[in-house]
């Protein structure tokens, strides 16, 4: 039986492959099998190490060298040197660009890793049916450090200081907010997590609250200490039923260790947390149509001012803050607002919790410091797009946002850079899209969205986005004209300007940000009725080209709607008019005789 | 359980919490556990993580080797899922994805009890508070 005294991981993630990372793997495995070494020496490929540009990367355990920039013919030496004689490969390692100090360890090139977890800090880790393990990671110690050590007022002023602004699309400065809401004087006050996540393809919130549900409990009893509320309220949509299992679990257990109810840790304050369930429309995200939600009525916006935390739920002021925001807050009080200040850009601290979809390789959960660019994370987190397609565009802040391209690439994320691009935050959604996305459609897709999700109360919104919705799917269609373009741009500037709250103001995001970037896929719809990417339907034709076309009658017989003609042996003919474009002639062509067009 | 009635008392159950946390997380513990964590958030379930935890917690008691197995939230890899994180005492954790029965079987097997490890590694990319 073999007991392995040590392992090299080869990554086998798509960045390394393309460098020829399989050809070093084979050497390794031969390399060991000559030596003998099999039994002692596993050779094994892994997932994306997410340092891509130094790759292929070989890691060695159990001493954690971290090999860079390995080549095929590198292999010898590695087994040569550092497996058979102990010494290590100096000139293979890693060489941190700060120090320009060759890194021995990996344990110590943690700064290398692109990620950052801070609202994520217990998620993976910790279970979290368990309070004992959140305050073994130090859970709430931020809250009995504010209730025993701190005024509200200094609670606030830390939380200032730190920079946090809110992770729910706006940005607003967190601190500031809880400022002006403990200003306003009445008998009851309000803190409400909004829990809705309504974007699509978003799952931050859920993953923090199926993860680390404590983090949010706490937050939000420190920011009712700071505001004078003894009632947190959780929106949170019926959708996420496991997240509402767990947050109940945790708030029974943080009810049993007297961390939520009367009398806190003896410090006489009184906090205590109810679920509110919403049943997932979008607009109950914002914030006065969540509060309507939860007092009973339709969950539509009312205009502001008055903002919530002057008048909120049942007309008391209202701290309404979003998941990921409130999981900032105990690490910031704990480690303090320099710490947290000291990540980040000049005017957005800390991190950001995206998720990640679409055409790219490593989907999944991200936390990254603000000020990282997107080809970082497209190409290091993300290990690249997928089947080495071609990047076109990222969508960020889903509905609400636009789309950044090529030219933004090393453009630092931050909540100004990305709206000084076209786009914004948002919530978190980042959505991946290569060559074969064709940009109308995904405007459209958007706008498909928000016409099912407005709530019509106002007419720019409730008609001016159907409108919009209806030029699209004439450009879709290859009925569009120039002047459907123009005024394509006239109503989303018009419905921007006109809507009454947040959903209707940022709608038309996706359409002007599509049109800026991607104005001549716009023309090639129009004027030569084509859709670049292949994907509008009814721009494409299929046709059979004669020379190939053997007569073996396999697209007709299989065509569903019997649009081919043709005799045994003879050329056959696709007629457009009945055509549905289905391609199933296409697939079935042995010989290449059927084309797009 | 009984009220936390000062930022003392929260201190003290920490450090009882932390000490015994530590047993199953560092790996010269006397008792030798093994630790296994299922990330057991919706994009893990949906991808059968719940099987996988129960066959663990089966399949390591059947073979009796002594372990403890817990969920955990999302560990971020959804394109691997279901993941489990399995700590061998004396070694560092390590993160296998795409885990099956037939996988799960394979990690037990070859990893726990030979310290051979199986394809399917996530290496951990990302940085926690503590190093910062
Ligand atoms: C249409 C629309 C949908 C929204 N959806 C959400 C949501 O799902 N979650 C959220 O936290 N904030 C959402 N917001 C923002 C909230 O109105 C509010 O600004 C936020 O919850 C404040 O918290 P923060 O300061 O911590 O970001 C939405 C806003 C609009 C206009
Ligand atoms: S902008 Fe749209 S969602 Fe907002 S209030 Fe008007 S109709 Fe409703």
């Amino acid at each position: 039986m073999a007991t392995f005294k040590m392992h090299l991981l080869v990554c086998g993630g798509t960045g390394c492959r393309a460098s020829e990372s399989e050809n070093l793997f084979h050497n390794l495995r031969t390399g060991i099998i000559q030596k003998g070494l099999e039994n002692d020496v596993q050779v094994l490929t892994t997932g994306c190490f997410g340092f891509c540009e130094k790759g292929p990367i070989v890691k060695v355990l159990p001493d954690n060298t971290f090999y860079t920039m390995v080549k095929p013919e590198d292999a010898g030496e590695i087994i040569e040197e550092h497996i058979i004689k102990g010494r290590k490969v100096q000139r293979l390692l890693y060489v941190n660009p700060l120090t320009s100090e060759k890194v021995e360890d990996s344990k110590h090139m943690g700064f290398y890793r692109k990620q950052l977890r801070i609202a994520l800090r217990n998620c993976g880790f910790i279970d979290p049916e368990n309070i004992d393990e959140y305050i073994a990671r130090d859970g709430y110690a931020a809250l009995g450090t504010c209730l025993t050590e701190m005024t509200p007022e200094q609670v606030i002023e830390l939380m200032k200081k730190s920079g946090l602004r809110g992770r729910g699309g706006g940005g607003f400065p967190t601190g500031l907010k809880w400022e002006i809401t403990r200003a306003s004087k009445a008998d009851q006050k309000y803190v409400v997590c909004n829990a809705d996540e309504g974007d699509p393809g978003a799952f931050m919130d859920r993953s923090i609250l199926e993860g680390d549900p404590h983090s949010v409990i706490e937050a939000m009893a420190i920011c009712g200490y700071c505001i004078e509320a003894t009632k947190g309220l959780v929106y949170i949509r019926a959708e996420y039923p496991l997240a509402i299992e767990r947050l109940k679990i945790a708030i029974k257990q943080a009810r049993e260790y007297g961390l939520l109810g009367k009398d806190i840790l003896g410090t006489g304050f009184d906090f205590d947390i109810e679920l509110r369930y919403g049943a997932g429309a979008f607009v109950c995200g914002e914030e006065t149509a969540l509060i309507h939600s939860m007092e009973g009525f339709r969950g539509e916006p009312t205009v502001k001012p008055p903002f919530p935390s002057v008048s909120g739920y049942n007309g008391k002021p209202t701290n309404v803050n979003n998941v990921e925001t409130f999981a900032n807050v105990p690490v910031i009080i704990n480690r303090g607002a320099e710490w947290f200040a000291s990540i980040g850009t000049e005017k957005s601290k800390g991190t950001k919790v995206f998720a990640l979809a679409g055409k790219i390789n490593n989907v999944g959960l991200i936390e990254v410091p603000m000020g990282i660019t997107l080809r970082e994370v497209i190409y290091e987190i993300g290990g690249g797009i997928k089947e080495g397609k071609k990047f076109k565009a990222v969508q960020t802040g889903g509905p609400s946002g636009g789309c950044l391209t090529e030219k933004h690439l090393d453009t630092p994320i931050d909540y100004d850079n990305l709206i000084a691009a076209g786009s914004m935050m948002g919530s978190g959604g980042m959505i991946v899209m290569d060559e074969d996305d064709c940009m109308v459609s995904i405007a459209k897709f958007y706008l498909d969205f928000t016409v099912e999700e407005s709530c019509g109360k106002c007419a720019p919104c409730r008609i001016g986005n159907k409108r919009l919705n209806e030029i699209l799917e004439k450009i879709c269609k290859g009925e569009g004209s120039m002047e459907d373009i123009a005024l394509l741009r006239n109503l989303s500037n018009v419905v921007k300007d006109t809507s009454l709250c947040g959903l209707g103001q940022t709608s038309p995001n996706p359409v002007l940000s599509t049109l800026d970037n991607f104005y001549d896929e716009y023309l090639a719809h129009v004027n030569e009725r084509k859709c670049p990417s292949g994907q509008c339907k009814a721009l494409l034709q299929y046709w059979i080209e004669p020379e190939n076309c053997v007569g073996c009658t396999a697209c007709a017989r299989n065509c569903p709607v019997n649009a081919i003609a043709g005799e045994r042996k003879g050329v056959h003919i696709i007629d457009q008019a009945t055509c549905i474009k289905c391609g199933a002639c296409m697939e079935k062509c042995k010989f290449n005789a059927v084309f797009i067009k | 359980m009984t009220k936390i009635k000062s930022l003392n008392d929260l201190r003290a159950i920490k450090a009882s919490v932390e000490a015994k946390m530590n047993l199953r997380e560092r790996s010269d513990a006397p008792e030798k556990l093994v630790q296994v964590k299922v990330a057991m958030a919706t994009c893990g379930i949906a991808s059968g993580a719940k099987a996988i935890m129960d066959f663990m917690v089966n399949e390591l008691d059947k073979r009796q080797i002594p372990a403890v197995v817990s969920q955990t939230g999302c560990m971020g890899y959804c394109f691997a899922e279901p993941t489990i994180e399995v700590t061998v005492p004396g070694k560092e954790p390590i993160v296998f994805g795409y885990v099956n029965e037939k996988k799960a079987d394979q990690i037990i097997e070859k990893y726990i009890k030979n310290g051979e490890l199986v394809e399917g590694i996530i290496p951990v990319n990302y940085e926690s508070i503590e190093s910062k």
